[in-house]
């Protein structure tokens, strides 16, 4: 199981999260404790239920049982009767919103320039003006490197250049969490690195970070605690060194194995 | 050549008239079909089920039937019962049965954005209505441009159906002078009007495409 942390209030503390599709139980009763700074991995083949638990977190799944509080704000608790209370709407969106998420396939909004896809959540949902929002964005754009393409539109762009812009329009809504979905699966293997660059540097300015990923060397050289995930639940979850140097479970073992 | 000039008159007070069902149509049945749409594709099974049922109501009858049933048929319903001269009752029955059309129209474009694009707007923290009008519609105008062009320009020839409540459209006006003047002359008339008309709406509708061109999907 997951190692308590001496914070106080973790950034996130999920408890005993399960999860079923049509009748198959997906995640099986998992509980992840995230402490500020932390980086967390977590691998696991695919259909392990990694991606869901990560979509549960920012409330894009709903879970059946269990309980998520994000910095000490309730998002979804579960009762002695076992009935599970998500916080109203408005209120669940604004804990959400604590948590900026990256996916797999980019998401970014085709029909906005790149400068108009980071700055459009800060207009609309914060309701802060052009002019505090595009220096800003300007300067997270320079950040991802991509301050040159501002006024391009995403499909003119490259795998790598669109997950970077979709890294800056997360950080525009200064997430103090930011969740990865597979950041790089979607793309090129030589298009990964300028992605993992930037999610390293974030890493460094200690961003606390949740990295659903297959990059191994990312999971051992960025991460400060890889969890391996198989069959709904948590497996084996260990500072990375450790993990990488001597799994102890069979199966991460096996796992680990097949991936290095 | 003075024969033509003579026949003009009434053919471009025909047109006046066929331009005025047109753009009033328009007017008033796009955002119709737009809000139909928008309560088609929502949670509220009741309400979309409603609107389900009135489409294919709309859909499913002639259009020439509706504007009948308008007129003559309506001041006697119960109730709900009005007596509207013709130009307004022509107006009601192209409004009501081309909203049902340009709703189908707004439904398929707003379920043909992808999921992710919801996700998207949702994890940045927009609200559905926010989602809607910023990032999931602003994409549909794309994607229903070529369907809506067709239904427009078939919309410049279903009002020669006003001729039905008397209405001196266009078509009726050439008509009426065609048996006046035993000359077939007046029809081929109508058609270049008609023909302008829609060369008009094709040319718009080609600019609006180039414009959205800009971006892919």
């Amino acid at each position: 199981m997951p190692s308590m942390k001496t914070e106080a209030v973790p950034m996130i503390a999920a408890r005993d999260i399960r999860k079923h599709f049509h009748g198959t139980e997906v995640l099986k009763g998992v509980s992840l404790d995230i402490g500020k700074g932390e980086v967390i991995a977590v691998i696991g083949p695919s259909g392990s239920g990694k991606s869901t638990f990560l979509r549960c977190l920012n409330h894009l799944e709903t879970i059946d049982a269990g309980s998520i509080v994000i910095e000490g704000e309730t998002l979804v608790e579960t009762d002695a009767a076992g009935h599970c209370r998500y916080a109203p709407e408005a209120e669940a969106r604004r804990i959400c919103r604590k948590m900026g998420m990256v996916f797999q396939q980019f998401n970014l909004f085709p029909h906005l320039t790149v400068l108009q896809n980071v700055i459009e959540a800060p207009l609309t949902v914060k309701g802060l003006s052009r002019d505090a929002i595009v220096p800003r964005a300007e300067e997270l754009l320079r950040k991802v490197g991509l301050l040159a393409k501002c006024g391009a539109y995403p499909s003119q762009l490259s795998g790598g250049q669109k997950q970077r812009v979709a890294i800056a329009r997360a950080l525009a809504m200064e997430p103090d969490i930011m969740l990865f979905d597979e950041p790089t699966s979607a793309l090129d293997p030589e298009l990964t690195g300028e992605v993992l660059r930037t999610m390293r540097q974030l890493a460094e300015e200690h961003m606390t970070m949740l990295v659903v990923t297959h990059e191994m060397s990312f999971a051992r050289d960025v991460s400060t605690e890889v969890i391996f995930m198989d069959h709904g639940e948590i497996v084996e979850a260990r500072p990375a060194g450790e993990m990488f140097a001597d799994p102890r479970h069979p199966r991460t073992r096996a796992f680990l194995d097949h991936m290095l | 050549m003075d024969y033509l000039f003579q026949i003009l008159g009434p053919l471009l007070d025909g047109t006046a008239v066929t331009l005025q069902v047109f753009l009033l149509t328009l007017v008033l049945a796009v955002p119709l079909g737009l809000a139909l749409a928008l309560v088609r594709v929502s949670h509220f099974r009741t309400a979309a089920r409603l609107v389900g049922g009135y489409i294919w109501l709309m859909r499913g009858t002639p259009l020439m039937l509706q504007m009948l049933f308008i007129y003559f048929a309506l001041p006697f319903v119960p109730v709900i019962g009005i007596r509207l001269p013709d130009f307004p009752a022509a107006i009601v029955a192209f409004t009501l049965n081309y909203a049902a059309y340009f709703a189908e129209i707004f439904r398929s474009g707003i379920q043909s954005v992808g999921r992710g694009q919801y996700e998207a707007a949702r994890v940045l923290g927009m609200s559905y209505g926010q989602t809607m009008r910023r990032i999931i519609l602003p994409q549909v105008v794309k994607r229903i441009l070529p369907p809506m062009s067709n239904e427009t320009i078939t919309l410049v020839k279903d009002t020669s159906l006003i001729y039905v409540l008397a209405m001196n459209d266009l078509l009726r006006a050439a008509r009426g002078i065609v048996q006046r003047d035993f000359t077939t002359m007046p029809f081929a008339v109508a058609a270049a009007f008609y023909l302008i008309m829609t060369l008009v709406l094709t040319w718009g509708f080609m600019r609006l495409e180039k414009r959205y061109a800009v971006y892919e999907d």
